[in-house]
């Protein structure tokens, strides 16, 4: 049984006004529990428009959303109750902060979840644990926090609610490259230890292929593909027709065979390609 | 969605009322709003009124754009009109309880509306057709005499630029913040008015906080190339007046003159 499933939603912007926008058209697609999946695709594909729709902040103009095969605006008064199911990370979440103290702004989503005092200070501080903050810094004003502490906080704070499925969108976008790398093995490590579902969107397609189990590509609001990430790297070329940029190793792997080196064009990993062009040269 | 209000925005094009001068619009614009108040009788209101309609329909921008732009204050005129029709004085046409209408009333409350809804599309066909940098630098110019009071009239258009700059961007990033504390489960439209006001703290803040943090981005970067105030400051784009102010300034003049003249001629028959 899949954990999320869509049929054919379609969301358009605006509608029945001059700047009517259609974002998504016909997007048909199931994600398994315990799954990471990668959302990738040009800017403007409508990434960040499927995600809103699939915690409901955005209603489908057409088509259902199925949590545990329940469509999730059958009742809309308990849409809430969806959105602690399914947690959502906004692109530059940090500008979300608002409270006197760190501790504080982690726990407001399990406070608006009715938790109760004890559960909150776990939740709290186990969250603030899987994205490296500091005991003492729980107590600073997140506005005292630097760029990356602040996005982590931010993170924290939603990790903190314990949602079944955790989307994240461009989490790493605009951190340095040693906080992008510390970043996504924290979620990572969240995924392998809670065992459960994560969604991330990025345009990184370095990021993206080292982690995710499969990849959805998204182009011009539909779906182009949804596969394993082997099989989808290994399409190089028609990823390029939609203005996709395979990760450098792959691209270098692809060019070494094509110039009649028998490796494997699909190495997603500098160290196995590495290990690919020992192997042949021995 | 909050970023759906369009206001004051401007709408490119090459009519009549587009190659006006921003200075001769903002001055025709007060005449005008001056003489609509000076309409004692049915007539006058009427000459403005098509007076009006013949500027919508020189300006060349759908009719539609003109009625959404009122859409935002459509409840407040209709209130303004609701209280006029129970204030007339006279004859009772309708009587409930407390409330009478009278056919002063129903007068007024036309007379009211129309009013309303005359003023309001004319602010929209100069927002329509006027760029935002222009219209803030003929005010600019217009406001030059107050410099004499030590009014630092440079610096107040300055500041409009920038405000009517960023009222999309502000709306824009409220509509983000909103969503970002629905996804931790805020409910921001339920509730009783103090839970309400309470529930938007986390809305407001971060806000507030992006709103600083940018006005010093911006004033930083004002600084890195060099602003420093108005002194001596020259123009890229130089505004000036032509025929085509010259025409428009007569047609008014004309409608405005039979205003006066009507206003004399016929009375209203409910004063
Ligand atoms: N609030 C909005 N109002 C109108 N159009 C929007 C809005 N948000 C996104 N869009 C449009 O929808 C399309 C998909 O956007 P988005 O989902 O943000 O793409 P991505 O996250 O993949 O960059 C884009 O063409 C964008 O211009
Ligand atoms: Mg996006």
């Amino acid at each position: 049984m899949s954990l999320i499933r869509a049929e054919n939603i379609r969301f358009v912007y605006g509608e029945g006004t001059p700047f009517e926008k259609v974002a998504l058209d016909d997007l048909s697609f199931e994600i398994n529990e315990g799954e990471l999946i990668g959302i990738i695709g040009h800017t403007g594909s409508g990434k960040s428009t499927l995600v809103q729709l699939l915690n409901g902040l955005l209603k489908p103009t057409s088509g259902k959303i199925y949590l545990n095969d329940k469509n999730i605006w059958e009742n809309p008064k308990k849409i809430r109750n969806i959105r602690f199911k399914v947690g959502m990370v906004f692109q530059y979440p940090e500008y979300q902060l608002f409270e006197e103290t760190v501790y504080k702004d982690i726990a407001f989503g399990p406070k608006n979840m009715g938790m109760t005092d004890e559960d909150i200070d776990k939740a709290v501080r186990s969250a603030a644990g899987f994205v490296g903050l500091r005991d003492d810094q729980l107590d600073n004003s997140p506005f005292d926090l630097s760029g990356g502490e602040k996005r982590r906080a931010a993170i924290a704070g939603v990790i903190a609610m314990d949602p079944d499925v955790l989307i994240l969108d461009e989490p790493a976008a605009g951190l340095d490259p040693l906080g992008r790398d510390a970043l996504l093995s924290q979620i990572v490590d969240y995924h392998k230890t809670r065992n459960n579902t994560v969604l991330l969107v990025s345009h990184s397609m370095e990021d993206i292929a080292r982690i995710a189990d499969r990849i959805l590509v998204m182009s011009k609001g539909r779906k182009y593909m949804l596969d394993s990430t082997r099989n989808v790297f290994s399409k190089g070329r028609e990823l390029e027709t939609i203005g996709l940029r395979v990760p450098q190793i792959t691209k270098i792997m692809m060019m070494l065979r094509d110039r009649g080196m028998n490796v494997d064009p699909t190495a997603l990993t500098v160290e196995r390609g590495f290990n690919e062009i020992v192997n042949y040269l021995s | 969605m909050v970023s759906d209000i369009t206001l004051g925005q401007y709408l490119p094009g090459s009519s009549f009322i587009h190659r006006m001068d921003a200075r001769a619009k903002i001055l025709l614009l007060i005449t005008y709003i001056v003489f609509i108040f000076l309409c004692s009788n049915a007539i006058s209101l009427l000459l403005v009124a098509l007076f009006t309609l013949f500027i919508v329909l020189f300006t060349r921008i759908s009719f539609m754009k003109y009625l959404k732009s009122m859409r935002v204050i459509l409840f407040v005129v209709l209130l303004t009109g609701i209280i006029n029709l129970f204030y007339g004085s006279g004859e009772p046409l309708v009587e409930w309880w407390i409330f009478k209408v009278t056919a002063a009333g129903i007068y007024n409350a036309v007379y009211v509306i129309v009013r309303i809804a005359l003023l309001m599309m004319i602010s929209a066909a100069l927002t329509f057709t006027t760029s935002p940098s222009d219209l803030t630098d003929a005010m600019e110019r217009l406001m030059k005499p107050l410099a004499i009071i030590h009014l630092p009239v440079h610096e107040i258009a300055m500041m409009m630029t920038i405000a009517l700059r960023f009222i999309p961007v502000l709306l824009e990033e409220t509509d983000k913040i909103m969503n970002a504390q629905k996804a931790r489960g805020a409910d921001l439209d339920s509730g009783n008015l103090i839970n309400r006001v309470r529930a938007l703290l986390p809305v407001l803040i971060p806000l507030f906080i992006s709103s600083f943090r940018r006005a010093g981005d911006l004033a930083m970067a004002m600084e890195c190339r060099c602003y420093n105030g108005g002194n001596n400051r020259t123009r890229m784009k130089v505004l000036h007046f032509s025929s085509v102010d010259l025409i428009a300034a007569i047609v008014s003049l004309l409608v405005f003159s039979s205003v006066i003249v009507s206003n004399i001629m016929f009375k209203n028959p409910f004063v």
